[in-house]
């Protein structure tokens, strides 16, 4: 309501006391023009209706003026029925209500000293004041109020020179600013034009008259009869009339005129420069209370005005202020806008109801805990025991390794079609896809080749894994990539591997060229990391017609670099087959070129492999080979195989480097739900209770007892498949994949005893036994017994064993 | 770098005054202070920039202070130099020596060195044990200006693997590692579709980093004279093709600017996403056809060559402090084809008398062995692995068989705290 109307009021010159009952004269006039009005509304073009009320407003607005208020009205109902545009009639209103800011309701200087702010707050409560009150409050201040410019008045009520000039300027703008608006007006507008003219006219007579007949209204009269005399006198010598209520809601929801009356809030421009210490001030003692205050118990001159609010409230009716309720300007800011539009629509909130929702949030909050509980049973279960009493099979992963496109995916897509590990229809499925981007012979790699770009560029690019299961053994493949960018993978799999299911293209030429690329490579790697156990499937066959020699000499090449690699002739088998006839996989070839081969097919060959044993009873070592999304009731999930010791569901787990710890929720081994797991196993725990940062693959999980080590440097004896030297090289341990360098060649062992055969090489050669020291970038954990890979420019230089 | 003054005498004391015009420059003038900057016994750099230092007066009546910034034209004898390559910062501390209004001589200030301001480097021999514009710094500054013309070559690189980014700046004298994407991408499994996904988003987020890392302006109406470097992208597999083909992607369908990119796009061959796969990528014969004339190619190749003698064990090449001086003394590293090459790394050494070695070493061979002497930045990658045999080597005339620097001979203990055994480099066992 601080966009009162105050000062668009029309009073008569004689109009002083009766404000509740309108002039019988301007009544009758103002029914004679509502009828015109109404009158020419119907009769005009369009014809519009309006009501009385309506109309009548119209007319307090525009003075009576019949003609203006028809058009107003006109424009203001076309608008509402045909969306006519009337805008220049329709903003004439509003345009009314501008100059209205330029007028502020005025004090007169004052000095009245009778006054006492304690004694009339007395019983009024801190909070909460109802409103009656809070239209009464109107207090003259104490001293003449102040104006901006030019300091304090002098007491005498003479101006200072500098004064009289601030407030000539001041008049001159206040006139320049009206002429501005109505000039800009009335370009538009006649009628709203005429309006404002006459608008500023009253306006210019009433600065006047604050200016001269500063001193004329005196004495103390009663608050609100002050503000009615004031706004009398805003509008003296305005025609129009009065409307009373209107008149009321300003005196009842005009917090503007409240603030102005405040005690003390102009007093302090006029104290003398005394003692400058500063008091703390009346906010901050508000909320201290009066404790503070005591201490000064000598007041100084400011004291007179910092009174303390409790004190003049009353200690006994006010409490210390909740600051957990809305603020005082808060509950002003919501009575004014309740006021303004909605008046009674919205009452205030009362306080009482504010307080008891907020106890319930409270408790509420309370309630929702940030982190859930993990509450997880850990079942105390002596795993080797249970282990041992298990009614499993033995369980092998082999992981299979050769050149690129020597038919590895296809192979192995074959072996879990025969075996029914993989429906008809799946197959089926993937035929028909495969055929429709033109890769009819890739149907069988799907099985295993699964992502996108893998079937789209038919390579494997990842480690597949996939199980089948026979009578005697669960296996599980680990079908490796044999391009060679992605040897970091096959080291992934193959540091999972029991066996190795070496695979070589029959066809001329090919065998060549894989000898010379991952065949190679990928043998060399897998002895060095402890495969020991290879079987050569000889594929593609149907390209060379089952020819016994290209078997025989692809069998004696790759017997004698198996051999020289490190594998014992006993751990070596061969078997001819062809992936994608399916011969000689899992059923005897029906070829009658293969009728001279006698032996075993792929799988039988694969189920002569004996039970591996591993170390269940060392600590728990486990390297993350992956980190997914297991599901919505397991947000984190990791798999990859136990290496070593056992854990159970319930366990804590460190993860290294990070050093964080986690909960198993629950595991799963081999695809099948289980209570406990043990080394050789392949495994996906389902965790909770941490943070998925701290879980990469590569990282190791251990139990908190025995935890791995972190190290930045380590020596190793490595067998040296490269020139070696101070370099950058690319470590790898399992899915382990760091950069680091060669820091320091420290001899050159003998390869059979192991001795220095020479200290501080310059260059270590290839083929040779030599002990090194590695440096990372960053500490990772590695233990003594683990088994690494150097890789350098995309070969592989050394593999070893950590010392 | 501008060469503005050159008040060089031939004894080696003397003054230059310098603009710099580009960031690098900033990097080239740290190297200039190198040589002393490190060397925190005997100061001897005296450097004349402007400043704005910021003085405060105490009022003698009340007490009160006030406080204001005053530009001054300062003088200072170097005590640190503080080069931030990120941001191509140079600040350089020290005690003022000319006393001003507002400055006493002794008191400390930090000079930033700002592009397009000109500064006064000036070098003192003698005296204060100050050894001047020794060859390697006269070499450096020649560096620094000549190439004023003809501006170098530059390209950002990212070399990826799946889940793993760098991102880096190539110029003439440096690589540096903007950033690193690091992200955690789940493997392929039956029926996921999660790897997929969190192969999208890893390209996704190193696109947007590349875009940040090279302030690519994303309105459609840029100048068109706006250079645009070549890009590198370098992987092992398809990651960087496919990172290609998400960037197409995105160019046809969000953001049309970025076909402004595409056909400076170069995809590589490297081994895999770690920073030292870079000198794969800086070999491939793309790379070296768009960066061929720099001085970085020159010295990748030059390693290359020595890694090559030294693999085929013609016992033509050497590396290590003792090695290699050994080879100098016995006038292996002379006229026909005699290459000393070492690494900056050495000069910065705290010691002098460790300095000085090495610059008598670099002297003789230039001026009385008549061999060729090259300096690799150990900022760039060739550098690194230089660094890695000892931080000096050298390519011979004849092969010389090698004298045993056996077991008897004692670690030896360099400036920069590292332990050189047989050249080999070492941190120091904890």
């Amino acid at each position: 309501m601080s966009r009162h109307r105050v000062k668009a009021l029309s009073y008569d010159d004689d109009f002083e006391d009766d404000y509740d009952s309108a002039d019988p004269d301007e009544q009758e006039r103002l029914e004679e023009c509502t009828k015109e009005v109404l009158g020419q509304l119907q009769a005009g073009e369009p014809s519009v209706t309006a009501s009385r009320e309506e109309v009548q407003e119209a007319l307090w607005h525009y003075y009576n003026d019949i003609q203006k208020s028809v058009d107003y009205l006109r424009g203001k109902k076309a608008k509402t029925v045909g969306k006519k545009q009337a805008t220049s009639k329709t903003t004439t209103p509003k345009a009314t209500a501008v100059p209205a800011h330029s007028v502020i309701p005025a004090f007169h200087p004052r000095s009245s000293d009778h006054f006492s702010a304690a004694e009339f707050f007395r019983d009024s409560p801190w909070l909460n004041v109802p409103l009656h009150r809070k239209t009464d409050i109107l207090i003259e201040p104490l001293y003449p109020r102040c104006r901006l410019l030019g300091g304090a008045p002098p007491s005498d009520g003479k101006m200072s020179k500098l004064a009289a000039l601030a407030a000539a300027r001041k008049k001159k703008e206040g006139e320049k600013k009206e002429l501005e608006k109505t000039k800009l007006l009335g370009a538009e507008n006649n009628a709203s034009q005429a309006a404002t003219t006459e608008r500023r006219n009253s306006t210019l007579t009433l600065l006047e008259r604050l200016s001269v007949n500063g001193k004329e209204q005196r004495g103390s009269e009663k608050a609100d009869t002050f503000l009615r005399k004031e706004a009398l006198f805003t509008s003296r010598g305005n025609r129009g009339k009065i409307v009373i209520e209107k008149h009321n809601e300003v005196l009842g929801n005009c917090p503007k005129v409240e603030e102005t009356c405040r005690p003390g809030q102009g007093e302090e421009r006029t104290s003398k420069p005394v003692d400058l210490r500063a008091l703390p001030s009346t906010f901050a003692r508000t909320i201290v209370g009066s404790a503070m205050s005591h201490m000064h118990v000598e007041l100084s001159h400011l004291s007179g005005r910092c009174f303390d609010v409790m004190e003049i409230y009353g200690q006994g009716l006010t409490e210390p202020f909740d600051f957990a309720d809305s603020s005082p300007d808060d509950i002003v800011l919501k009575a004014q806008s309740s006021a303004k539009g909605l008046k009674s629509k919205q009452p205030t909130p009362k306080q009482a109801g504010n307080k008891g929702t907020q106890a319930d949030l409270a408790s509420g909050m309370k309630s929702l805990a940030v982190e859930e509980p993990v509450n997880i049973k850990r079942k105390n279960l002596d795993v080797l025991t249970e282990y041992r009493k298990s009614p499993w099979k033995n369980a092998a992963n082999f992981v299979v390794i050769g050149h690129v496109d020597a038919g590895k995916s296809t192979l192995m897509g074959r072996l879990l079609a025969d075996l029914n590990a993989v429906d008809n229809r799946t197959i089926e499925k993937y035929r028909r896809e495969a055929e429709k981007i033109g890769k009819g012979s890739f149907a069988l790699a799907w099985v295993l080749d699964q992502s996108s770009e893998e079937r789209a560029r038919g390579v494997t690019i990842d480690i597949a894994t996939n199980k089948f299961e026979t009578e005697r053994t669960r296996f599980t493949i680990l079908d490796a990539p044999g391009h060679r960018d992605f040897v970091p993978n096959m080291i992934a799999g193959t540091s999972q591997a029991d066996f190795a299911v070496l695979v070589i293209d029959a066809s001329t030429g090919n065998f060549e060229s894989g000898l010379k690329g991952q065949t190679k490579e990928h043998a060399l790697l897998c002895r060095s990391m402890g495969v020991q156990k290879v079987v050569v499937a000889v594929n593609k066959m149907d390209t060379v017609q089952w020819s016994k020699d290209r078997f025989n000499e692809i069998e004696q090449q790759t017997s004698s670099f198996l051999t020289a690699a490190g594998f014992l002739p006993k751990n070596i088998s061969f078997v001819p087959c062809s992936g994608i006839q399916g011969d000689n996989v899992v059923r005897p070839s029906n070829d009658p070129n293969a009728s001279w081969y006698p032996g075993r097919s792929l799988i039988e060959e694969l189920e002569t492999s004996e039970p591996f044993t591993h170390s269940l009873e060392k600590p728990l070592r486990l390297t993350i080979g992956d980190v997914f999304r297991g599901g919505a009731q397991n947000p984190l999930s990791i798999s990859g195989r136990i290496c070593a010791g056992n854990l159970q569901t319930g366990d804590q787990i460190l993860i290294m480097p990070s050093g964080a710890k986690a909960i198993v929720k629950n595991l799963e081994v081999d695809g099948e739900p289980n209570d406990w797991a043990v080394a050789g196993q392949n495994v996906v725990l389902n965790l909770a209770d941490i943070d998925p940062i701290h879980l990469h693959s590569g990282d190791v999980i251990c139990i908190p007892t025995s935890p791995i080590q972190n190290t930045k440097a380590f020596t190793t004896k490595v067998l040296a498949f490269d020139h070696l030297m101070p370099m950058q090289v690319d470590i790898h341990h399992g899915r382990l994949h760091v950069p680091g360098r060669i820091s320091r060649l420290v001899a050159v062992l003998d390869k059979g005893t192991g001795a220095v055969a020479k200290k501080r090489p310059k260059i270590i050669s290839p083929g040779t036994v030599a002990r090194i020291v590695v440096e990372m970038e960053k500490p990772v954990p590695l233990e003594a017994p683990a088994r690494i890979v150097l890789r350098a420019a995309g070969g592989t230089i050394a593999a070893g064993l950590l010392e | 770098m501008r060469l503005i003054k050159n008040n060089i005498e031939r004894r080696g004391s003397g003054a230059v005054t310098l603009c710099p015009q580009e960031p690098e420059d900033m990097f080239l003038t740290s190297l200039l202070f190198e040589w002393h900057a490190y060397n925190l016994i005997q100061p001897n750099d005296i450097l004349r920039a402007s400043a704005i230092r910021r003085v405060t007066y105490t009022s003698k009546e009340s007490g009160s202070t006030s406080s204001s910034r005053v530009h001054l034209m300062l003088q200072i004898r170097v005590k640190n130099t503080d080069f931030d390559p990120q941001n191509s910062q140079l600040h350089v501390s020290g005690q003022i020596m000319n006393e001003t209004q507002h400055t006493k001589v002794g008191q400390h200030h930090t000079l930033d060195l700002e592009l397009n301001r000109n500064f006064t480097l000036e070098k003192e021999e003698g005296a204060e044990g100050g050894i001047g514009w020794d060859s390697i710094a006269i070499e450096m500054l020649k560096d620094a200006i000549d190439d004023g013309g003809k501006r170098r070559a530059e390209a950002v690189a990212v070399v990826m693997q799946e889940g793993l980014a760098h991102i880096c700046f190539i110029t003439q004298f440096q690589t540096i590692l903007k950033q690193k994407v690091e992200l955690s991408i789940p493997r392929k499994r039956q029926g996921g579709s999660d790897h997929d996904k969190g192969l999208s988003k890893f390209y996704q987020m190193t696109l947007d980093t590349l875009l940040r890392q090279i302030e690519f302006n994303p309105g459609l109406s840029s100048n068109n004279n706006e250079p645009i470097r070549p890009i590198l992208l370098a992987s092992p597999g398809f990651v960087a093709a496919a990172f290609q083909k998400h960037i197409q992607s995105v160019a046809s369908v969000t953001m049309p600017a970025l076909k402004r990119l595409l056909p400076s796009i170069v995809v590589v061959h490297s081994a895999s996403g770690h920073m030292h796969a870079l000198s794969e990528v800086l070999q491939s014969s793309t790379v070296k056809s768009l960066l061929s004339d720099t001085k970085y190619a020159r010295e990748t190749r030059l390693m290359d060559e020595f890694l090559e003698h030294l693999r085929k064990d013609t016992n033509r090449a050497t590396y290590g402090p003792r090695e290699v001086e050994s080879a100098v003394n016995q006038g292996a590293v002379g006229r026909g084809g005699g290459i000393l090459i070492i690494s900056h790394r050495l000069f910065r050494a705290q010691d002098i008398a460790e300095r000085k070695r090495w610059v008598t070493l670099v002297d003789r061979v230039r001026d009385v062995e008549g061999g060729d002497v090259r300096i690799l930045s150990s900022d760039h990658e060739s550098g690194k692995r230089l660094d890695g045999l000892g931080g000096v080597a050298a390519l011979l005339t004849f092969p010389i068989t090698e004298a045993d620097f056996g077991s008897d001979v004692d670690d030896e203990i360099t400036a920069d705290g590292m332990v050189v055994t047989n050249g080999q480099s070492a941190v120091e066992a904890q």
